[in-house]
């Protein structure tokens, strides 16, 4: 670091206040919503059916949260925020380890084998990118119930898991990686499935977290393949259990309960946040740089 | 009983290019021999066709009397050192050293033992427990050498371990290397293009060129009477002098510029002719035979060699720093048995 005394003032530019602007508008149009929905969540489903959204804070958060998460809801009421909580971690987690696993599996022997068809098998799981679950979510809807694995944590994950992104990022990482370590690691007496655990898998470790991140992310978010294949409300995940109390509450012809689904819409945010947060500097680490 | 032989060994790949066309040699018991040549001339596949990294097209390796052709590198007791060290990044020093032999379930006590051993050989115990990225070139060129060293083998490998440190840590290294293989009596074969290295390191050089062993020799065998034009002027700083010329059939040279040398050999009339001369075996004299037309003096401060024209052809001259010269003509002398002969057209020494 620069002695700061001696760092010279940087001259004012108009046009940081516009960069400045632009930046700010756009953090508070992402952030007002959150503000909205954690502020309604304190309020009495009452004073909000009659007034809307609420800027300030109310006394009812407490109640909104504990009934968000304990109380059960649902048709059956069997299902609690809790067990929504714990289905989406299982989801979540399983799906981007899942994922991990088969692309690293999967770019390993692309690179490092001598297949016939490897470029042509790489194109082809690259075009899976064109044909994401939302495409075929007929058929494979069709295929998951024929196996009689609907209502099941292995027919929520599974479908979901074939990836195309991660392959890639994978196949790119390893393409990087110096020939003379793989010579070394023969020499060495490393045969395929130790190169790849005691090599691979360690030098992989940023990359893996990165990924890791994004697949969690995105495998929290999941919402129409969840929505189709479970039917069962202990299967439930969070981001569809929130439209359920409110759908739930609705067609019972009752008040819906909007500060324990935006309570519920809280939650449903801060286990991608935390990750997200703690793992920020691998997450760069992972994608820009590499320790080879 | 020879270390490393090879019979008809010979490398062409898939798509029918011949990186090694069949070669015959031996290498006994703790000798140190140097491939040299120029990049693509078959060296390093050379190499990695004795650590196994590379398929044999055909021919046959030993290894200590034993057919290695289709053995897997870590079962033919060779130990390899890379050009760009090729460490693990994410293991310390220590694992890096002893990766090898753990893979081979070696008894931890004994790992131990050796790595330490080695680290100390080469002043490394302080770093066992960093990270490659954690040390200087210098340091991770030892690391890679205290791998090949822990794993006691029948012959070490080097592919050009010194070309990526700078020239002053190099010639250390060199000599560090040498002492240490001298030490350790390891069999050893080592890969460079640098024809210094090859020459200050080697028992025995093996000059390669276009997939081809051109000579095996000492390095004095190969610097004095090197095998054909190509070896000629591929070893020695600065090259050898070639000269065009032709056979006049009375023992002496007839050069493209019109100057005629005599020499102690037969030549046949009309021959087409190479002649070899050494800078450093020329001698500037007033009474001498040649007349030197120096256009360019260039100070090596040990030496000082002299560039310009010998009958109408390129010439270098080196002398000693006491020796005065400059531009101009200048009268030159050599020794007859010093000059060497090549066929014209194939390049072959006669």
């Amino acid at each position: 670091m620069a002695d700061p005394v001696s760092t010279p003032r940087r001259p004012f530019r108009w046009s940081a206040i516009l960069d400045h602007g632009v930046l700010i508008a756009g953090a508070l149009f992402m952030l007002i919503p959150v503000y909205l929905a954690l502020t309604t969540a304190s309020h009495d489903k009452l004073l909000i059916q009659r007034e809307g959204l609420q800027w300030g804070f109310g006394d009812q958060a407490g109640a909104n949260f504990s009934a968000a998460l304990f109380q059960s809801g649902g048709f059956t009421g069997e299902i609690t925020g809790a067990t929504m909580l714990m289905n989406s971690f299982i989801l979540g987690i399983g799906f981007a380890i899942g994922k991990i696993v088969l692309s690293m599996m999967a770019a390993y022997a692309i690179v490092y084998f001598r297949l016939r068809f490897a470029t042509l098998a790489f194109w082809v799981i690259f075009t899976t990118l064109l044909l994401p679950l939302e495409v075929r979510i007929v058929p494979s809807y069709e295929v998951i119930q024929g196996l009689g694995l609907a209502n099941s944590y292995t027919g929520l994950i599974v479908p979901l898991l074939a990836s195309a992104t991660g392959t890639f990022f994978f196949r790119q990482f390893f393409l990087s990686i110096p020939e003379e370590l793989v010579d070394a690691a023969r020499i060495d007496g490393a045969g395929p499935v130790k190169f790849f655990i005691d090599i691979l898998v360690p030098l992989s470790r940023t990359m893996i977290a990165a990924i890791f991140i994004i697949m969690y992310v995105y495998g929290w978010n999941q919402y129409l393949w969840p929505t189709l294949i479970t039917t069962e409300e202990g299967l439930f995940t969070l981001v569809r259990g929130i439209r359920q109390i409110v759908q739930a509450m609705a067609e019972g012809s009752e008040i819906p309960d909007y500060g324990r689904a935006m309570a519920l819409a809280i939650v449903a945010m801060i286990p991608p946040v935390v990750i997200v947060i703690t793992c920020q500097s691998w997450f760069v680490k992972g994608l820009t740089e590499s320790d080879k | 009983m020879a270390q490393l032989s090879v019979e008809h060994l010979s490398k062409t790949y898939p798509n029918g290019v011949t990186a090694l066309h069949p070669c015959d040699f031996a290498i006994e018991r703790g000798e140190f021999v140097v491939l040299v040549g120029p990049s693509g001339c078959g060296k390093s596949t050379l190499l990695r066709m004795i650590a196994g990294l590379e398929d044999i097209s055909s021919g046959q390796m030993r290894i200590e009397d034993r057919v290695v052709n289709h053995v897997e590198p870590a079962e033919r007791d060779i130990a390899m050192v890379f050009q760009n060290y090729a460490l693990y990044p994410h293991m310390t020093v220590y694992r890096n050293m002893a990766y090898g032999i753990r893979n081979r379930r070696v008894p931890a006590a004994e790992i131990d033992r050796k790595v330490r051993d080695a680290a100390q050989m080469l002043n490394l115990t302080e770093y066992l427990d960093r990270r490659p990225a954690q040390l200087s070139g210098g340091q991770r060129q030892r690391v890679a050498m205290g791998r090949a060293i822990v794993r006691d083998p029948a012959l070490f490998l080097f592919d050009e371990p010194l070309s990526n440190l700078d020239a002053k840590l190099r010639n250390q290294m060199r000599i560090e290397i040498r002492a240490l293989q001298q030490r350790l009596g390891v069999t050893s074969v080592y890969v460079t293009h640098d024809q210094i290295e090859a020459m200050t390191m080697a028992d025995r050089i093996f000059v390669m060129n276009a997939g081809r062993i051109e000579q095996i020799g000492t390095p004095a065998e190969i610097y004095h009477r090197p095998a054909s034009t190509f070896v000629a002027s591929f070893m020695g700083a600065p090259p050898m002098n070639l000269l065009r010329g032709h056979g006049t059939g009375t023992g002496a040279v007839m050069l493209s510029g019109g100057l005629q040398l005599d020499l102690p050999m037969p030549t046949d009339a009309g021959r087409d002719l190479v002649l070899g001369l050494r800078p450093e075996d020329m001698r500037l004299s007033p009474d001498g035979p040649i007349r030197f037309d120096i256009q360019i003096v260039e100070e090596l401060g040990a030496t000082r060699l002299l560039h310009g024209q010998l009958s109408e052809q390129p010439f270098t001259v080196a002398v000693s720093k006491e020796t005065q010269a400059g531009p101009g003509i200048a009268r030159l002398a050599f020794a007859p048995d010093t000059a060497s002969l090549f066929c014209g057209q194939k390049g072959h020494r006669l």
